[in-house]
């Protein structure tokens, strides 16, 4: 480790600046499915960690969904110690590797660093995602479970809310099973999130970092078919239920020729490029039809993602079509530049009005008419408005819808008094978890809606903490009850 | 992995598969069906539940070999496994008692027609019968159809056994003889019902089709499986696979099964050449 580093005085330390992410050069990369962001080098990890003033108060732990002690593992970082960096971060994160990667930490965590006031914030997710990949490269024994208590929850939904809320509750010593519909655990993580961005392999091996805490994972089970939400409970003898079954519905736009050849929901896309592993055809089964002249509907990390998907298969020009203006893209900053690095087009305050197909059924161009921003609405936004007769034609040959997802009503099949809201989300509590059902928690998208992995792992760790004090006051009531019955 | 427990020859490209699957033979119902993939690499297909034995704890599916996946899945025997059986998916068949019903299947849609008629008949219905193929050697299950049916008549394309006819012509002849018929199902290849639904309509017949888009999930998060219905776009995979006949869009339907003919012709010639090097071998 570089000496003249380690001993720098505090103003020093606030000038370095902060260490940027090697990646892979945006011509190259946009070829092909490899990572991205490379990850820092040892050096730029302890360089980077150095800018870290180890607040008393650290304002970041603030911004983190699941309170990561974030001083703390950086600290361990910088004095070389990593079993006690991996440690300290897997207290409270079952899955840093992955939201090192796509946590958008620009508003969370490294949005509230106090070095972020004068110039750039410490890299805290870079830094993340170093300590986790060092213990994915070094396996450490997985951590001791307590003794069994004797209760059974079922999770439903592997997906980060899930696979959170299993792995806290496998580590209070219950008996937890995981049902999920796909042949594949990790949700959004492993048919959403592309290989380019989250490898599969980082998803697999925090997926079996949960099973080693001993959490059963039953796939190709889907709830609501293959057995129903009251069945769990009532046949099944599980004493607890969370909901974790994200938000995985696809909303179109209800525009003219939306279901010509050539228009995928961005789920589908992506579902066959990276669950299917359609890029990789045809040694992989699953095939995908990728056009020459790309529409990308939406500009969230879902429309980052298929867009730079589509560019990969080999998609000449890929324009991503958003109807409010750059301000209000939603998707994560990098996404933003590393899409735009790649050469993707961006076409603002824009929006489709009808597609256009050949006599074969196949799209061939996408109408679309122009916009302007009128009066806040009620998400705070700017509400965008159509500007009347500047309609003009697209030439796309394919079209990407990716304008946001709902819950998925399947999981409510025989799910007698859990109460939802009109946009089909389950009423739950904010701070636990709580359904008006009784004896089920939810958490993650099926309660806020299409949101970030973080905040669904911050749900999932909630609830697991009102499940646990839930499940031992039945313990307890349990043993009172027969001391009270031997004694009567 | 899910235990191939025995397969069966129906005719040349048609097999029949009984699989371990307790979970899903446990909540098994006529009109249903399950997603398969038959190893890590493979597609995921819908396949028909074609019947189920709950004390086995078994589906059985019947399949044509028309592509990679089924023929690669056409190769395979009694005590090799398939990665994937999920389901039991789809809305099952309403059964009710209409008095008397038609059950039309044409060519591998005789096995998903099956369990509905053996379902309709013991429900009450007098239950008619038609089941075709384009030859004797791709027609299958007339027994297992007579046995469920108060009628049956089979035919061929090329008469080559049965009556020499499309299903749609004693179809029309059953409607025009007058007979009071409540209520019709008819499954099999996507142009084969279009015609049949054509048939009824004049009849006003309400008549229940078993839809074949291409799906992926099959639980309705993808949309891949999407057709147009009474002017509806609609997902067949949760919202069918069964829908009126009379209402659907067939044209755009027929045009949605043929999104990938390159890459299912090369999935073909990359199969058959396998096979041979590994025969060779
Ligand atoms: C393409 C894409 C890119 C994204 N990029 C980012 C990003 O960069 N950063 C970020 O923070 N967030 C990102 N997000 C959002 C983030 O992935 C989600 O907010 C997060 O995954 C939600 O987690 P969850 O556990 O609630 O649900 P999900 O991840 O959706 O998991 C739910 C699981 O439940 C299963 N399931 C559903 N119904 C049933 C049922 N009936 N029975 C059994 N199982 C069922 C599903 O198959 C799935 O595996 C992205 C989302 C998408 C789609
Ligand atoms: C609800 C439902 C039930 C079905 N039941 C049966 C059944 O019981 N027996 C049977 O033999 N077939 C059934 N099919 C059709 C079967 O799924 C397809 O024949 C199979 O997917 C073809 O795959 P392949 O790789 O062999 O052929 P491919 O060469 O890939 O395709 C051949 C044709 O099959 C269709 N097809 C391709 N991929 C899919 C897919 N993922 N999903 C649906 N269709 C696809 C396409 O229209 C294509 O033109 C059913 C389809 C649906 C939707
Ligand atoms: S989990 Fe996400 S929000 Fe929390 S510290 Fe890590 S990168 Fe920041
Ligand atoms: S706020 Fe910034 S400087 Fe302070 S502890 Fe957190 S990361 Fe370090
Ligand atoms: S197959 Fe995906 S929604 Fe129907």
């Amino acid at each position: 480790m570089p000496e003249a580093i380690k001993d720098l005085p505090k103003h020093e330390r606030m000038k370095l600046p902060r260490q940027p992410m090697p990646t892979q050069e945006a011509k190259a990369r946009a070829r092909n499915f490899d990572e991205v962001a490379l990850g820092y080098p040892q050096e730029t990890a302890l360089m980077e960690a150095m800018r870290c003033l180890q607040c008393k108060r650290p304002k970041c732990v603030e911004g983190c969904p699941v309170g990561v002690n974030i001083p703390e593992f950086i600290q361990h970082l910088k004095e070389g110690d990593m079993p006690a960096a991996v440690r300290s971060l897997k207290g409270d994160n079952n899955l840093p590797a992955i939201c090192g990667r796509v946590c958008p930490q620009e508003t969370q965590c490294e949005a509230l660093c106090v070095v972020g006031k004068k110039g750039q914030p410490v890299a805290i997710g870079r830094l993340e995602r170093y300590v986790a990949d060092w213990d994915l490269a070094h396996a450490s024994p997985p951590p001791e479970v307590p003794a069994p208590t004797g209760k059974k929850v079922a999770v439903i939904g592997c997906g980060p809310a899930g696979l959170t809320c299993a792995g806290d509750l496998a580590r209070y010593g219950h008996k937890v099973t995981i049902f999920e519909s796909l042949h594949a655990p990790g949700g959004v993580l492993i048919y959403g999130i592309p290989e380019f961005r989250l490898p599969k392999g980082t998803v697999h091996a925090e997926v079996d970092y949960v099973r080693s805490l001993g959490v059963e994972v039953r796939l190709d089970t889907v709830i609501g078919k293959t057995y129903t939400l009251d069945e769990l409970l009532n046949e099944q003898g599980y004493d607890v239920v969370f909901l974790g079954t994200g938000a995985g519905l696809p909303m179109f736009m209800h525009i003219p020729g939306e279901n010509y050849n050539g228009v995928y929901s961005a789920n589908e896309f992506l579902t066959r490029v990276n669950l299917m592993k359609a890029y990789l055809f045809p040694e992989w089964d699953t095939p995908v039809k990728v056009g020459t002249k790309v529409a990308v509907v939406g500009a969230g990390n879902v429309a980052m993602d298929a867009s730079r998907c589509a560019l990969r298969l080999g998609a000449e020009r890929v324009h991503i079509v958003y109807r409010r203006s750059r301000e209000e893209v939603p998707a994560r900053a990098e996404e933003v530049h590393h899409a735009e690095e790649e050469g993707i087009r961006f076409d603002f305050l824009t929006n489709p009005v009808e597609i256009y197909g050949d006599e074969k059924g196949w799209v061939r161009g996408m109408r679309c008419i122009r916009m302007k921003l009128g009066e806040p609405d009620a998400s705070g936004r700017r509400r965008p408005l159509p500007i009347e007769g500047s309609e003009f034609d697209m030439d796309v040959d394919m079209v990407v819808m990716a304008l946001g997802t709902r819950p998925n009503p399947m999981v409510f099949t025989e799910a007698g008094g859990l109460e939802r809201t009109k946009w089909g989300t389950v009423v739950a509590d904010a701070e636990t978890g709580k359904t008006t059902k009784d004896r089920v928690w939810a958490g993650g998208d099926i309660v806020t809606g299409a949101a970030t992995v973080i905040s669904a792992m911050g749900a999932g760790k909630n609830a697991a903490a009102d499940i646990d004090r839930f499940l031992r006051g039945e313990a307890v009531a349990a043993v009172e009850d027969r001391a009270a019955a031997a004694a009567g | 992995m899910y235990e191939i427990l025995v397969k069966e020859d129906l005719a040349p490209v048609t097999k029949l598969f009984e699989v371990r699957a307790p979970v899903v033979a446990k909540k098994a119902k006529a009109g249903q069906f399950v997603i398969v993939r038959v190893d890590e690499a493979g597609e995921r297909i819908p396949l028909t539940i074609a019947d189920y034995d709950r004390d086995r704890g078994s589906v059985t599916l019947v399949v044509q070999e028309v592509g990679k996946t089924t023929m690669q899945m056409g190769a395979m025997e009694a005590g090799d496994h398939l990665a994937t059986v999920t389901g039991p998916l789809g809305i099952p068949s309403e059964i009710e008692n209409h008095g008397t019903v038609l059950c039309v299947g044409g060519g591998v849609g005789i096995a998903p027609i099956y369990p509905i008629a053996r379902d309709l008949k013991a429900a009450g219905n007098t239950v008619l019968s038609i089941i075709g193929a384009r030859n004797k050697d791709l027609l299958f299950w007339e027994d297992k159809m007579r046995s469920v049916s108060d009628e049956l008549i089979v035919c061929t394309d090329d008469g080559s056994y049965g009556r020499k006819a499309l299903v749609t012509i004693p179809l029309k002849e059953t409607l025009e003889s007058e007979r009071p018929v409540g209520h019709i199902w008819a499954i099999g290849p996507a142009i084969m019902m279009k015609f049949c639904a054509l048939t009824t309509q004049p009849f006003g017949v309400p008549t229940i089709v078993s839809l074949n888009s291409i799906m992926v999930d099959g639980t309705g998060m993808c949309g891949a499986c999407r057709v147009e219905v009474g002017g509806q776009t609609r997902f067949v995979c949760v919202d069918g696979p069964e829908f009126d006949g009379h209402q659907v869009d067939w044209d755009q339907l027929l045009a949605r099964q043929r999104i990938y003919p390159e890459q299912e012709k090369l999935a073909v010639e990359q199969w058959e050449h396998e096979c041979q090097c590994g025969n060779g071998s």
